[in-house]
């Protein structure tokens, strides 16, 4: 479904800045996983996630989803594929239009944009519905200007128009790190409902151990642009925070260093 | 006096284009876009000189639309693929516009009278009026496109937009393009109107359009995208209006018309400021009061 083949990444190349942000990262996704991605601060997390959105272009190594190269592809082409949600609740939704135009060009996603209207009888149909499903009450709200919402809503809005055109692929990038706990759980609970509704493929950084445990059937550690964990299926059930904070002293040998890290 | 004042909505509504242009890509885009100053003139231009060579006056504008579309296009070209920052590229095309539109008219001052004229015959106010509120009831249906929405949502969220597959550089091109046209063609309407066109005439235009935008905003409102334009339509007349009175204040003339123009905008921008933050003060200072009696009524901080 998705394959980062040893994929590498400089920032500032051949200056004092040098920084290495990927090293040869190595990452296989069957459709349908759910793989929580941990990890110290520059670790190369967001790194991966812009490399695999396109925000980014490898240096070296290749990104194929569904076994088409698409690393030469720009951010916006691969979007037909791709859903995202990012951590900031201002940065997946257009404050100053409503919460029907913003659906209306989410559901736009990977076509073209011609002059027909946006928002007509039948897409509001679909839209109230699909809000709905949030069950937070914003199908009622739906000519209200997004930037009157709140953060919890304004994410939920954004996780749901990451993902109702049905992309392949989500990235989730910290997408509950900005929210009150109550309404962080609420979304949690949301992200888990859709992913296991549409079957998605689905990768989500997170500094929560605890909820990169249970959530997803895999997971992964980086540090320094490498992966040097990988969790799969059958051993993840048996994780705790204790164990997983062991493994990371035992293979970088240093203690985890995140400044914003949750042990749950 | 009445006279006066029915000349300034006149010319207010011929203006209203360039405004609702101003609006476009300074409000919708955010990209504060100076081709203005030189693509006015372009539409102007156009419009004369075409007229002056015997092609119709209504054909005669649609090419200034034409025009002022092509000079936002290359705009737009400088600052998306061009990669050269936004102010920067609109200074460039407005500097560059100046030779093209002398090249266009041939020299610095062109006039139209005694030659056909898209007034002839009619009322200026309500030709004026039927194409304002045409144009701005255009550009409401046009932003409810999908084209349009993905246009709003460049200016208000650009890493947004992008994550769902628009392509930005294409929707900037498309408002600054449809910005400078209407820039454009408004220049074609003073053309007619006044009989003339000189080289100097957009000078100062993008103020003047910000002046529009700012004042019809803070009158009229901006609950929603119709309310907007409508507001920028009747700034632009109240712009007309508010200079029109200040040349009858003793001892101003029409060479103070920058200095005017300028106050007036300076006023649309520092008196809203003034008044929310004075708001603000005396909104806190109630709601502290409220918190220091509740506190003194309970004897503690609840």
């Amino acid at each position: 479904m998705l394959h980062i083949k040893e994929v590498s990444k400089l920032f500032n190349p051949g200056t004092i800045d040098e920084k290495v942000a990927l090293l040869k990262a190595d990452l296989q996704l069957k459709q349908g996983d759910f793989v929580t991605i941990i990890g110290s601060n520059g670790a190369g997390k967001s790194t991966l996630m812009n490399i695999i959105s396109g925000v980014l272009k490898p240096d070296i190594g290749v990104v194929e989803i569904d076994g088409n190269d698409v690393s030469s592809l720009p951010e916006h082409k691969r979007s037909q594929w791709i859903g995202r949600v990012f951590q900031d609740p201002m940065a997946g939704t257009a404050p100053r239009m409503t919460i029907e135009e913003n659906l209306a060009v989410a559901y736009k996603r990977g076509q073209s944009r011609g002059f027909s209207f946006g928002v007509t009888k039948k897409t509001k149909m679909i839209f109230r519905e699909e809000l709905s499903r949030l069950g937070i009450g914003l199908e009622n709200r739906m000519n209200a200007k997004v930037g009157l919402l709140s953060g919890g809503e304004r994410q939920a809005l954004s996780l749901l128009m990451a993902t109702f055109t049905r992309p392949q692929i989500l990235l989730l990038d910290e997408h509950t790190a900005a929210l009150d706990p109550a309404r962080a759980e609420l979304v949690t609970d949301l992200t888990e409902k859709i992913v296991k509704d549409l079957n998605l493929t689905t990768l989500m950084v997170t500094h929560n151990m605890e909820q990169a445990i249970r959530l997803g059937n895999r997971l992964i550690m980086m540090d320094k642009g490498q992966i040097i964990l990988q969790v799969n299926e059958d051993r993840k059930s048996e994780l705790t925070v204790e164990r997983l904070l062991g493994e990371f002293e035992q293979i970088s040998g240093k203690k985890m260093a995140d400044d914003r890290v949750v042990l749950g | 006096m009445l006279t006066s004042l029915l000349g300034a909505v006149e010319s207010g509504l011929l203006y209203a284009l360039m405004a609702l242009g101003v609006y476009i890509t300074y409000r919708v885009l955010d990209f504060p876009d100076l081709t203005v100053d030189g693509s006015f003139t372009t539409g102007a231009a156009i419009a004369t000189v075409l007229t002056l060579n015997g092609t119709p006056p209504v054909l005669s504008l649609i090419c200034s639309f034409i025009g002022g579309a092509l000079a936002g296009l290359m705009t737009g070209l400088l600052h998306t693929k061009g990669k050269i920052n936004g102010l920067l590229s609109g200074i460039i095309m407005m500097i560059a516009l100046y030779s093209i539109n002398l090249r266009i008219m041939g020299k610095p001052n062109v006039s139209l009278r005694g030659e056909a004229n898209l007034f002839d015959g009619a009322n200026v106010l309500l030709v004026g009026l039927i194409i304002a509120v045409g144009v701005k009831l255009l550009l409401d249906l046009f932003f409810k496109t999908n084209v349009g929405l993905s246009l709003r949502a460049t200016g208000d969220n650009k890493r947004m937009i992008q994550s769902f597959g628009a392509n930005t550089d294409r929707t900037t091109i498309i408002g600054v393009s449809l910005s400078n046209a209407l820039v454009a063609t408004s220049g074609g309407l003073i053309a007619f109107s006044t009989n003339q066109t000189n080289n100097n005439m957009g000078v100062g235009m993008i103020v003047i359009g910000l002046a529009s935008v700012i004042i019809g905003e803070a009158i009229f409102g901006k609950s929603s995208i119709f309310r907007t334009t409508l507001a920028v339509v009747l700034g632009a007349i109240a712009y007309r209006l508010i200079y029109a009175l200040a040349l009858r204040v003793p001892g101003m003339d029409a060479q103070d018309m920058k200095l005017i123009t300028a106050i007036i905008i300076v006023g649309a921008l520092v008196i809203p400021t003034i008044r929310s933050a004075i708001q603000d003060k005396s909104v806190s200072r109630k709601r502290a009061a409220e918190v220091i009696e509740k506190v003194a009524s309970k004897g503690g901080v609840s």
